[in-house]
């Protein structure tokens, strides 16, 4: 298939938004240039606007003048595009239902259950730590079911499942690390606490990711205001 | 090998009634075992230990839980009948009205339904304006899925029968045909179309008097 040249593929997105990361990680896995459109936090654009008129959300890709929006849509969509690059989604049906139960899982249950963790307090903080740690346990053994002693929960590489939750553990680890809580703990969830340092190691996601000190500065400005 | 194709549901569950739909117009065999929500069976509970919930579909012992999930592995085991599209720009169009109908449609009916009265007036405006987006994306095509039923309208179920029934459990109309004439055109091809209209719960008094004990008699008395 033919390389696209950059101007064919457009990201509308915001480097802190897990979200686009996962769009962002995909591309890179299938070696695809994209321009990348960084929207100001706080104004929509125009272009964001027309190309996602429901939702009027980031991420949206825009590929040959048309645009698909919603991160997991638009993941499996550059896989099926995409199909000569390494295979995103695994190739049996059962495996790519489990990978799609717990992308959706991460969406529906998980990702609420992180929001606003690190600026709350007191027994709203304690009562969404205990969400998140459930929901860990959860992802924990879904980890070891999936990856089979591998690195990923694709196996050898990064797949489906490892995008859509990768990004957001990448964040989990930072407010980790500015103290107060452990939520990402070798006892609980040794597979876990593994797989997310492999997986912001990794080549398409380096770069993506940014160094855990950068997401603690954005952490800290949250917490400050 | 003797392929085995078990369905766990709820009769009036748009939900296990999607996968139904999906399995009927493929032509699979399969064992329905009927669910009582208040009283879910330790084998349910078996194959869906993380949410608990029905529709959960078990093919040759693999059980696979979520209503649109389970319509993917479908359409990708068995091939003939095919609901979704080949074309991967329309395959993610119709991943994405799937999700927005369960995103954003259903909590939005629910709320204009049997929301807070005082919201109600801004409940009802937000699920007309959901309900807009699928006037528009309907457009002239016969079926969401173009000539033929597809993922889309199987997902859409909600929309064009249970809506019928919310509607009169709780007393505020939102499907007008004025207001959406595609839309409400789509719900009387949808629900006398081959493949569905055997598989819709036609004991429309049963689940009416069901959704008024389960979620009240409505948002408001005024709007009947």
């Amino acid at each position: 298939m033919a390389n696209s040249s950059c101007s064919d593929v457009k990201v509308l997105g915001a480097w802190p938004s897990p979200f686009v990361m996962r769009v962002r990680i995909a591309l890179n896995i299938k070696s695809v240039k994209y321009e990348f459109l960084e929207e100001t936090i706080g104004s929509k654009s125009q272009l964001l606007l027309q190309s996602n008129p429901v939702y009027k959300k980031i991420p949206v890709l825009i590929h040959g003048g048309k645009s698909i929006s919603e991160s997991l849509i638009i993941v499996q969509y550059i896989d099926e595009v995409w199909s000569s690059g390494p295979s995103i989604l695994p190739s049996d049906p059962y495996d790519r239902a489990i990978e799609r139960f717990w992308a959706a899982y991460v969406d529906d249950k998980f990702f609420p259950s992180m929001q606003l963790i690190n600026t709350a307090q007191g027994e709203e903080k304690a009562a969404k730590v205990e969400q998140v740690t459930e929901g860990l346990v959860l992802l924990e053994e879904a980890f070891q079911k999936s990856s089979k002693g591998k690195a990923f929960f694709g196996g050898d590489r990064i797949g489906f499942l490892d995008i859509a939750l990768g990004p957001m553990l990448g964040w989990l680890r930072a407010i980790d690390k500015m103290g107060g809580v452990k939520l990402l703990d070798e006892v609980k969830t040794p597979g876990l606490v593994q797989w997310v340092e492999s997986f912001c190691a990794d080549g398409a996601v380096k770069g993506v990711i940014p160094d855990i000190e950068k997401l603690l500065e954005i952490l800290e400005k949250m917490k400050g205001n | 090998m003797a392929e085995e194709v078990l369905l766990f549901g709820v009769w009036g569950s748009p939900f296990s009634r999607r996968v139904e739909m999906a399995l009927k117009l493929k032509g699979i065999q399969y064992k329905y075992f009927e669910e009582e929500l208040t009283n879910k069976s330790p084998t349910l509970l078996k194959y869906n230990p993380i949410h608990k919930k029905i529709p959960v579909l078990v093919h040759n012992g693999k059980p696979i839980a979520e209503s649109q999930v389970i319509l993917e592995y479908i359409d990708e085991t068995w091939k003939d009948c095919p609901i979704f599209p080949k074309d991967p720009y329309e395959r993610a169009n119709a991943r994405f009205w799937a999700k927005f109908i369960d995103e954003k449609c259903l909590p939005g009916i629910f709320n204009a339904c049997w929301g807070e009265e005082k919201q109600h007036q801004n409940a009802v405006k937000e699920a007309c304006e959901h309900l807009k987006h699928l006037e528009n994306e309907i457009g002239e095509k016969k079926y969401f899925g173009g000539e033929a039923i597809g993922f889309v309208d199987i997902v859409a179920n909600i929309i064009g029968y249970w809506l019928g029934l919310f509607e009169e459990a709780s007393g505020t109309k939102l499907l007008t045909r004025e207001e959406f004439p595609k839309l409400s055109n789509w719900a009387d091809v949808f629900v006398s179309s081959c493949g569905i209209k055997e598989n819709l719960p036609l004991a429309r008094d049963k689940l009416i008097a069901y959704f008024r004990s389960r979620f009240g008699t409505g948002s408001t008395d005024a709007s009947k």
